[in-house]
């Protein structure tokens, strides 16, 4: 098996694609949870919805070649929106109540959202097909590679780099990461806090239904599919760090690459061996391998 | 006090003359609203009264249903031996997964379970030479004189009210208490001297265990077992019984469990979308009724909570 160059190559292609994905979900989860600091169980069914509402989207923009990447739009806009109504109608009022409460409004949303993709799209697998030009495979020098995973990878270091500038270098940006540190003290300061976590929820998922839509041509969409993925989310989120976007990345590129190479090394247990990174970052660097201790952890 | 006792043992009395009404029906459900009373209850002494979220308590479920599923049947014991083995197992596991879990908290205890579990379930689903995995472990041992509904319906009976008068005793006591000052303030509760840890630790063992008698009940009464029950979603379900009845009182997790289990059977028969009712439901507790059935109840009767 290691013998095989090509093999190797396209499971190192396939974690990193696999990883880029998950990345682009989790970037969005990562942001809520290190502002609001909610254990949003409903992200998970919030990227499952971006992929039927994709699915929609690109049957209406039938004849457009431009119709997959607007779809891609509309899920991310369609899903921000959903979350707007959601944080300003209930979950914002749960903010000043137990962690415990927070988590199981999401909980109750992901009930719901699983009807309404039952509902709504019917119970059996749909799926949605590759963007134009984008079915074939693209020649790497050692294998030929599918275009679209291809493509993901790119969108995924685009979307890693977009949200880091936002974060890092513009104002927005900078008052989230007050938010995340000290919410009372930027209260204080005049600033308007329920706002911060509005957008952060708005945008988070928002990336979560782009992220859904992206993935909706690479996977098969179906009832159910956000229970796993969620949980996936919340190892990366662990494995690099409540909140860290950089810790993100890597966990999913860690997860990406444990899930292709696993399944060579010890096929059948590549799953138990996720669980267990999870376990022992927890009990080795609960803050993650990217964050930043928190009181009570130094 | 008094009027406890008395409605207590009406309750019982009651329970004991459901099977008369010779319903299968009615035994079934009564069964396994017992069952996961009792789960519920084991939960409740860590969120209630300890003040942690766990968001992996289905992992001791499982590995009581699957210790009894293999003892009886792949190993052949006794029932009278495989019970209270599979029970010890449980408590045991709990004990070592525990005195990880318990270094950690807030946020990062619940994710460490959650992992703990999703562990077991990732297990218990890829060992399927002793599991069964995805298939289940089909075609439990179960010992002739708890063959029948009835009969099985009266030990559940027994073995639940017993555990939960143990459970009950427990958080009447020295410790219960200590317990309680823990979740209220822990680091008053170390200033004094209190070992936190060990104290949650002992917690997180003894609702482990409770859960386990649970799971072992629950395989018997099914005669198999289904990797479905590891997964998180178990967990949540539990959590959701534990709220929806009150986490501030004692016999909360119990009305939730009925209510929960007896609104899934019936609502299941008129429509495919119980997930949307379960949903609805939760939502209306959190919003308007934080503290749950009985905390409901209680404020009514004009009573004070805990």
């Amino acid at each position: 098996m290691f013998d095989n160059p090509v093999l190797l190559f396209i499971q190192l292609m396939n974690g990193l694609s696999l990883g880029m994905n998950l990345f682009i979900i989790s970037s969005g989860l990562t942001l809520i949870l290190g502002v609001l600091r909610v254990l949003n169980f409903a992200h998970g069914a919030f990227f499952m919805l971006g992929g039927y509402v994709c699915f929609t989207l690109v049957g209406a923009f039938d004849m457009s070649p431009m119709g997959f990447w607007l779809a891609v739009i509309g899920s991310a806009l369609a899903l921000g929106a959903l979350a707007w109504i959601i944080e300003r109608l209930m979950l914002r009022h749960l903010y000043h109540r137990d962690h415990l409460y927070q988590l199981l409004f999401t909980y109750a949303l992901v009930l719901l959202i699983g009807d309404l993709v039952k509902v709504g799209w019917g119970s059996s697998v749909l799926s949605v097909s590759f963007p134009p030009g984008l079915d074939g495979a693209t020649n790497l020098g050692v294998a030929y590679y599918p275009s679209y995973r291809l493509l993901l990878c790119v969108i995924g270091v685009l979307v890693g780099l977009g949200l880091w500038y936002f974060v890092n270098r513009t104002r927005a940006g900078r008052l989230v990461r007050a938010a995340r540190q000290d919410r009372e003290m930027l209260e204080s300061l005049g600033i308007n806090v329920g706002r911060i976590y509005l957008w952060v929820f708005v945008a988070g998922s928002a990336i979560a239904g782009m992220g859904g839509a992206l993935a909706a041509p690479a996977i098969a969409l179906a009832p159910g599919m956000d229970a796993e993925i969620v949980v996936e989310c919340f190892i990366i989120a662990i494995i690099g760090g409540l909140g860290s976007l950089g810790g993100a990345f890597l966990g999913s590129l860690i997860l990406g690459l444990l899930n292709a190479f696993g399944v060579l090394l010890i096929p059948e247990f590549e799953i138990v061996l996720i669980y267990l990174m999870m376990v022992l970052v927890l009990l080795i660097r609960p803050w993650g391998l990217l964050g930043k201790p928190e009181a009570g952890y130094r | 006090m008094n009027k406890s006792i008395t409605g207590t043992a009406l309750l019982v009395l009651l329970l004991a003359l459901v099977p008369l009404a010779g319903s299968r029906y009615l035994i079934y459900l009564v069964t396994e609203i017992q069952i996961f009373a009792l789960f519920a209850l084991s939960f409740n002494l860590l969120l209630g009264y300890g003040g942690l979220i766990s968001f992996g308590h289905a992992a001791w479920f499982s590995i009581g249903a699957y210790a009894s599923a293999i003892l009886l049947t792949t190993l052949g014991w006794p029932f009278l031996l495989a019970f209270p083995a599979a029970v010890a197992v449980t408590a045991l596991a709990a004990a070592l997964i525990g005195y990880f879990c318990v270094k950690l908290t807030e946020i990062y205890f619940s994710m460490l379970t959650l992992a703990f579990g999703q562990l077991v379930w990732a297990i218990a689903f890829k060992w399927v030479s002793v599991t069964g995995g995805d298939t289940g472990f089909i075609g439990v041992a179960v010992p002739e004189f708890l063959d029948s509904p009835v009969r099985f319906f009266y030990f559940s009976l027994c073995v639940v009210l017993l555990c939960a008068t143990v459970l009950w005793v427990i958080v009447r006591s020295a410790y219960g208490m200590t317990l309680v000052a823990t979740r209220e303030n822990r680091n008053r509760a170390e200033f004094i001297g209190v070992n936190v840890r060990r104290v949650q630790l002992v917690a997180f063992t003894l609702a482990g265990t409770f859960a386990g008698v649970a799971g072992a009940l629950f395989t018997v009464f099914n005669h198999s077992v289904f990797v479905e029950t590891a997964w998180w979603s178990t967990s949540a379900e539990v959590m959701i019984m534990s709220i929806l009845g009150g986490v501030g009182s004692f016999v909360g997790p119990v009305i939730g469990a009925a209510v929960l289990i007896f609104l899934d059977r019936t609502v299941t028969e008129y429509t495919q979308y119980w997930p949307s009712v379960m949903g609805v439901i939760l939502l209306a507790v959190l919003f308007f009724m934080p503290t749950g059935i009985a905390g409901f109840l209680n404020r009514r009767r004009g009573g004070t909570r805990r």
